[in-house]
């Protein structure tokens, strides 16, 4: 079986970190199970977690008053659902629901907190990671508000 | 007596005027989007291939080059072609029902490469209504399958209701041997599949990139922002293909207003590479 | 240097003129060429050569065209007015065809032919350039103008070489001249020192050949052949170093996103007029129209413009929406991308655009421009 810090270098988020800083990120995690419909999270809750997708599909979703609730975006395999925890006030933004089984990777964003202001080389490397996954999903969510597969009649 | 003047050629290729074809059968696809199936009243057009293109001709209306939608190797001299109600012409088209007569000129433009694709992977990439030009190609590649190797199609829309030909996408996705992945931009908490942009669903897809022949067709922004992701995966730029759209008048290369820089979409395209095609999309308003 | 051998040339006596035009119209030619009409000279149907603009010349600035009356008698003395040789060959609305309801669909009637034999009188060396551009555009593709080959097919060209470039006259720099080399029937270069007004004649094919073994012409002398010579290369000397088009093709692909398309646009007012006069600019587009009953409709081909808003409407929205870009569209395919499309440049050096245009954009000083904003990126 492979150990945690073997498993997380499956994300790209992960990639280029050097051996010890993979054993410290992976001594905040712990692997976990979703079933299918099962909530990660809900929006508002506090955000001290975050999860690496293995398996499976999580949808991220909004309760929008007097709409159906609607689903921002679903994340797969490899890809990091949560970066509240790393921005006061720790919130969660959306609510995490298991589309399928999940299966993931759950790191103690509070206990990743500490070491980062612990070790500010840590604390950089993985927040550029992480400005880098926020800024893909801001150029997808441009995209897709840019409908650009709408109908604009004359 | 010969003079400066030109010999006018008996046989002058290029006529500006529709073949009736009656509408057979009509199918809903969304809810601005519907196929038509037309049969020659008479004269027939010559066969259709995959990525080409009819002037579809609404009775003192107007005429749009509309793409190909159906199964060119199995319809014979029926045509297939999903329309979208944008404007007055394609609202007219759609309004037609089984028994009326509209207009067609064609084929035109040239073709998705197919058969040079043979022996790799197919990866296809669908934005919206961009499904109905690459159909007629998925449907090459079922009907071949041994010649191809991972033959794998991916496709996003604006909605779950906004999906074309949702029947049959869920048909394909039933088959062992391809591979299909939908994901929408925007949907409700009923809808169990993906959300999000379409290149999201390239890193999951399987293919080798370089043994692979992408076919992209959508949005041009939407063709913008695959293409990418797909060099990136490792694709060669002139293996990538896109199915460009500018205005058309004529479909013959002589009313000039399909241009794009240096290139006569009619006549050139609209199947382009994108090792040709980058630049040209480099340059707002071209 | 003529490029016809010696022996067939001849020349004609201004005076006799009429015999020609007697002699086309005999044959069943319609007869088109120049007269002066509404302050310009124009192109029209000519009763006798007595129509023909003898002792006018034209004076031709950025946005200003005049005439002027010349010191002599002269009939082809002045470059180009805003007429050209397209209308006859392209008409600006030609009806396709018209189609009538019947059981179980439609007919269409494509119209027949309109094509009436014509010949063109007077017909300049960059104008035959221009013929022989929309003749490679509409004959020579994959798919060909019906209308544009039945017209084409019977015309008759009586050229004639250029003695009086105008000011903005720069066919030399692409690839033409002031002396019609191919492309004609017959050829006129006017002559007109020591009193005698006469014509050198040149046949170019068997039918100009033929007419002229009908008419009073004498045989060319030495002295009739350095009086043609002189006239043309004095005209081709006038419009030496007016327009640099070393490299121009890539030099304007290089610089698509040039300052100086904002600069221009900032002038252009989108008007038209320049792709109206230019005598290859060739874009159509259809009119589909029915009648009120909807029983019976019919398709136009009328002139376009990439200058109208139009132009490039796609279904949600528009590709070219700025008159930068569709300035910047016009000039780029004139001189660089007709290449690519067409295998020629699609400019032949009128100067038309020139005069024409309302607030006086010279081409040649855009590409000049352009020109130096790279060498000045360049050394920056």
């Amino acid at each position: 079986m492979r150990t945690l810090d073997a498993l997380i270098t499956e994300s790209p988020v992960f990639a280029g970190l050097d051996q010890e800083q993979l054993e410290l990120i992976a001594g905040c995690g712990q692997n976990v199970v979703f079933a299918a419909g099962e909530r990660l999270f809900r929006e508002g809750e506090q955000a001290d977690v975050f999860f690496l997708v293995r398996h499976g599909v999580v949808a991220l979703d909004q309760d929008v008053p007097n709409r159906p609730d609607v689903t921002v975006e679903t994340v797969g395999q490899g890809e990091i659902v949560g970066w509240s925890w790393l921005l006061e006030p720790y919130r969660w933004h959306f609510t995490g629901r298991a589309v399928e089984l999940v299966r993931a990777v759950q790191f103690d964003g509070a206990c990743l907190r500490k070491k980062c202001e612990e070790d500010p080389a840590l604390g950089y490397a993985l927040l550029t990671r992480f400005a880098q996954v926020l800024v893909n999903r801001l150029q997808a969510t441009r995209l897709q508000l840019m409908d650009v597969y709408g109908n604009r009649e004359h | 007596m010969a003079t400066a003047s030109i010999e006018a050629s008996a046989a002058v290729r290029g006529s500006m005027a529709p073949l009736p074809y009656r509408v057979v059968d009509k199918r809903r696809e969304n809810h601005d989007n519907w196929t038509l199936e037309l049969e020659p009243v008479a004269d027939a057009i010559e066969p259709i291939g995959p990525g080409q293109f009819d002037m579809l001709y609404a009775f003192g209306v107007g005429e749009v080059p509309i793409s190909t939608s159906g199964d060119v190797e199995k319809t014979g001299t029926t045509l297939v072609h999903t329309v979208r109600a944008v404007g007055a012409v394609t609202n007219a088209l759609c309004a037609a029902r089984a028994g009326d007569v509209l207009g067609v000129r064609g084929p035109f433009g040239n073709r998705w490469p197919i058969e040079a694709a043979r022996g790799k992977d197919l990866l296809i990439v669908a934005g919206g209504v961009g499904l109905a030009p690459l159909r007629p190609a998925f449907y090459h590649a079922l009907a071949h399958r041994q010649e191809y190797g991972e033959v794998t199609l991916l496709y996003g829309g604006r909605t779950p209701e906004d999906l074309l030909f949702r029947r049959e996408l869920e048909r394909w996705r039933a088959r062992l041997d391809a591979n299909v992945s939908v994901t929408v931009d925007a949907a409700t908490t009923e809808w169990h599949g993906r959300v999000g942009v379409v290149p999201k669903l390239i890193p999951g897809a399987r293919f080798d990139p370089e043994d692979t022949v992408a076919l992209v067709c959508g949005p041009e922004i939407m063709m913008r922002f695959t293409a990418l992701p797909l060099v990136e995966a490792g694709i060669p730029a002139d293996r990538i293909y896109v199915s460009m759209e500018r205005t058309m008048r004529c479909g013959i290369g002589l009313c000039g207003h399909c241009q794009c820089g240096p290139t006569l979409v009619c006549r050139d395209g609209p199947v382009y590479s994108w090792d040709y095609l980058e630049s040209l999309m480099g340059v707002p308003q071209l | 240097m003529p490029t016809q051998a010696t022996t067939e040339a001849v020349t004609l006596a201004a005076a006799d003129l009429d015999t020609l035009l007697d002699a086309l119209r005999g044959r069943g030619y319609r007869l088109v060429g120049p007269t002066v009409r509404d302050g310009a000279i124009v192109y029209a149907e000519l009763a006798s050569a007595a129509a023909l603009p003898a002792g006018w010349t034209d004076e031709q600035a950025p946005a200003s065209y005049r005439l002027a009356r010349r010191e002599d008698e002269a009939l082809f003395g002045y470059a180009v007015g805003p007429h050209s040789w397209k209308a006859e060959l392209l008409p600006p609305r030609v009806r396709l065809w018209q189609a009538r309801k019947q059981n179980g669909g439609f007919a269409v009637d494509e119209e027949p032919p309109a094509a009436e034999p014509t010949a063109f009188i007077g017909v300049h060396p960059c104008e035959l350039a221009a013929i022989a551009i929309q003749d490679r555009v509409f004959l020579q593709g994959d798919y060909q103008d019906r209308d544009y080959a039945a017209r084409r097919a019977d015309v008759f060209l009586v050229a004639a070489d250029c003695g009086d470039p105008s000011d903005l006259c720069f066919c030399t720099s692409v690839g033409g001249g002031p002396e019609a080399t191919e492309g004609f029937d017959l050829a006129l270069t006017e002559l007109l020192e020591d009193g005698e007004h006469r014509f050198l004649v040149r046949a170019g094919s068997a039918a100009g050949k033929a007419v002229l073994a009908e008419l009073p012409v004498h045989p060319a002398t030495a002295t009739d052949h350095d009086a043609a010579a002189a006239i043309v290369a004095r005209a081709a000397r006038d419009m030496e170093g007016r327009f640099d088009s070393t490299d121009l093709h890539d030099l304007l692909m290089r610089n698509l996103e040039a300052k100086r398309w904002d600069a221009v646009a900032e002038r252009c007012l989108s008007c038209a007029n320049c792709t109206l006069v230019c005598p290859t600019c060739f874009c159509t587009h259809v009119e589909d129209a029915s009648a009120l009953d909807g029983s019976t409709a019919e398709r136009t081909r009328v002139w376009d413009t990439c200058f109208s808003v139009q132009y490039a409407e796609v279904h949600g929205g528009n590709t070219r929406p700025t008159t930068r870009a569709r300035y910047r569209q016009w000039l780029t395919h004139k001189l660089a991308t007709w290449e690519d499309q067409f295998g020629s440049l699609g400019c032949v050096g009128c100067g038309r655009c020139i005069a024409w245009c309302p607030v006086g954009i010279d081409i040649r000083e855009e590409v000049r421009a352009i020109r130096a904003e790279e060498e000045q990126h360049a050394h920056a």
